[in-house]
């Protein structure tokens, strides 16, 4: 087992290394980083020429990308362009955990901004996630135990709608219902944008009133589809032989159901959730914006529009080592889940 | 005796077996009975009338049109859907913008498919490093989120190519740039479909056979394997429209997809939450829109999906 996780992980790094360069070679073609961190002001040519030698800019790309991987702090700069080289370049690169200075907020590290902003994507996701398996799996076995029944056929069609809704639409509709429409008729209502309101403060409550619509719409969409495809796996797998064996031999049908059926029909499961998981981390872009959630995917929208490269870049890198993890995750529940399943 | 013999041997025409459906037939049969993949066919034929036909009612120019001394003004009879934050008159809008969503996605389809099926066809029937190559680059673009992807190249791109003109209409560039981006970012999982149905045909007799008699593999790759694998091949493209649609909606809604003045269902709704309270006909009308497409096209697609299925159409009537 060990031997096998430390081969998965030996593979990954290629993968990450074929991602770093399609990513570098994407963003570096986009925007431009000195007029970026001049901001509203026109940066002089002489400081133009002179901050692209620091940061390294007038390198042919290739070079750039090693500046990025390992830094560039083993190389002399010619600051002033006179011939004799004046400093050691200041980066340590990726490998080294340094994803480069912001160049919007400046003085911050890209790290430093996105490990602000981390947490509250993880306090949304995290509950949000847990929400979602449960209710798709209790759906989905619901629905399949009743196949046909009214129920059942509710259920599916409602989880088709579901499922094809698009994200923004349903977390509109949820804040226009619950929060606009239920404060104009005098009911209870929900808060729509932020984490919690600047006059009451960071407490428990006002972030948990917070998250109810961004976790409503969020789980919405998804439970329609994992409750889906539960149901279909949990159909495939209640009519083979070793469920009759189980009955068969006198097993309770909760037995069955959870020790048999479930843990059969939830491996092609686990690995549909394992590839959306990561996605979270960047993919709530939506959901964030429209309820003013203050996470990563936010955070990387409005760098992204302001080119700003480094966090940008820092972003999707963490998102896809997420990934990388993840499906080793998958796998060695998979293997936990079927024992058929050995790595050697 | 004879006469006998010929009597019996003749059945009367009416005795005679229909000739087997063909294949075509079959699916369509099967299709019709999936009565909401039918409700999708005619909900998504009102919406491409919708699209079409509405520039005899209202022309582009009037979609583009601001007034900003009628922005935000609730529905009334002249702006049946109201108007936008700058005035302009959302039916209208709807109208060009559902134009451009629909052309998006049957377009970065077409795109995906074409990608898809030269990956996974060449994958699967050469195998070997060239199998190995191709299918690392399609893990790798799988690795990277679609969505931040698909913000990453609109953002880069969507104001890099001048207008265009096409139909008599003006575009703006961006739309190229996304239908390109969703085209391109969308193929991996086809290309993975298709290579595995490919892994599995090239083994069959019939391919031996092609092979023996000298066919070359270009002929055998698109006359002999790729019909046998049409049927999933349409299934995902028909999702892949909606995907499309979805897709483009997400970019434009953020701002870096398709640029104003052009409208889109998805540009529309760009700011849209920020008036969630005053002006709700900003997102409903495209809104609504978008969700009924998509959701006809699903419908569609799981239609096929049960029509084409080989297992079903064995045991079919």
């Amino acid at each position: 087992m060990v031997r096998y996780i430390i081969r998965r992980l030996l593979q990954a790094i290629p993968l990450l290394f074929i991602i770093s360069i399609m990513i570098f070679i994407l963003l570096q073609s986009s925007g431009d980083p000195l007029a970026t961190m001049g901001g509203r002001r026109t940066t002089r040519p002489e400081d133009r020429a002179r901050l692209s030698r620091i940061m390294g800019l007038d390198q042919p790309i290739y070079l750039q990308y090693v500046y990025w991987l390992i830094g560039n702090d083993w190389v002399q700069i010619d600051v002033d362009n006179d011939g004799t080289p004046d400093t050691y370049g200041q980066r340590k690169g990726v490998l080294r955990g340094d994803f480069g200075n912001s160049l919007v907020n400046r003085g911050k590290t890209a790290l430093e901004l996105i490990n602000e902003r981390l947490p509250n994507t993880l306090v949304l996701m995290i509950p949000a996630e847990i929400i979602i398996l449960f209710f798709s799996l209790v759906v989905g076995i619901y629905s399949a135990l009743r196949q046909y029944s009214l129920t059942d056929q509710l259920i599916t069609t409602g989880s088709f709608i579901g499922f094809s809704m698009p994200i923004f639409f349903v977390a509109l509709a949820s804040m226009y219902i619950f929060a606009v429409n239920f404060r104009k008729w005098g009911l209870p209502y929900l808060p729509t944008v932020g984490m919690f309101d600047p006059k009451v403060g960071k407490t428990f409550g006002q972030v948990a009133t917070h998250m109810i619509l961004p976790i409503f719409s969020m789980s919405l969409v998804s439970i329609s589809g994992y409750s889906r495809f539960v149901r279909s796996q949990m159909l495939e797998v209640i009519s083979q032989d070793y469920i009759r064996t189980a009955y068969a031999k006198g097993l309770s049908e909760r037995m069955v159901l959870i020790g048999h059926a479930l843990k059969n029909a939830a491996i092609p499961f686990v690995t549909l959730v394992g590839i959306d998981i990561p996605f979270l981390l960047g993919g709530a872009v939506i959901t964030e914006t429209i309820f003013g959630w203050p996470g990563m995917g936010r955070l990387f929208i409005d760098h992204l529009t302001r080119y700003d490269t480094p966090v940008v870049m820092g972003i999707l890198m963490l998102i896809s080592l997420a990934v990388v993890i993840c499906q080793l995750l998958t796998d060695i529940v998979y293997g936990w889940l079927d024992p058929r399943i050995r790595y050697n | 005796m004879e006469t006998n013999v010929t009597k019996t041997n003749i059945p009367a025409i009416s005795e005679v077996e229909k000739p087997p459906l063909l294949l075509s037939q079959l699916v369509f049969l099967r299709f019709k009975r999936h009565k909401m993949a039918v409700a999708g066919v005619f909900i998504l034929i009102l919406m491409i009338c919708y699209a079409i036909g509405g520039t005899f009612f209202k022309t582009e120019a009037f979609s583009l049109v601001t007034d900003t001394s009628i922005r935000l003004n609730a529905p009334s009879s002249v702006h049946l859907f109201g108007t936008d934050a700058v005035g302009r008159d959302i039916l209208a809008r709807t109208i060009y913008g559902g134009q451009i969503s629909l052309l998006i996605g049957l377009i970065a389809m077409i795109l995906e498919v074409i990608v898809g099926v030269l990956i996974g066809a060449i994958a699967g029937y050469y195998g070997g490093i060239l199998d190995s190559i191709l299918m690392r680059f399609t893990e790798a673009m799988l690795n990277i989120p679609q969505i931040p992807l698909l913000l990453v190249l609109g953002k880069m791109l969507s104001d890099k190519i001048s207008p265009i003109s096409l139909f008599g209409r003006q575009f703006s560039g961006s739309v190229i740039v996304i239908i390109a981006v969703i085209g391109l970012t969308s193929w991996m999982g086809l290309a993975r479909i298709v290579r595995a149905n490919f892994l599995s045909l090239r083994e069959q007799e019939f391919v031996t056979a092609a092979r023996c008699t000298g066919t070359k593999n270009r002929s055998i790759i698109f006359e002999h394997i790729l019909p046998n694998t049409m049927a999933p091949i349409i299934v995902s493209a028909t999702l892949a429209v909606a995907n499309a649609i979805i897709s483009e909606a997400y970019v434009s809604f953020l701002g870096v997809g398709v640029m104003p003045p052009t409208a889109t269902w998805g540009n529309m709704l760009n700011g849209a939450y920020n008036y969630i309270e005053s002006a709700p006909w900003l997102w409903i009308f495209p809104g609504s829109l978008i969700v009924l497409t998509v959701l006809s096209i699903n419908f569609i697609g799981d239609g096929l999906r049960d029509a084409l299925d080989p297992r079903a159409l064995t045991q079919a009537e």
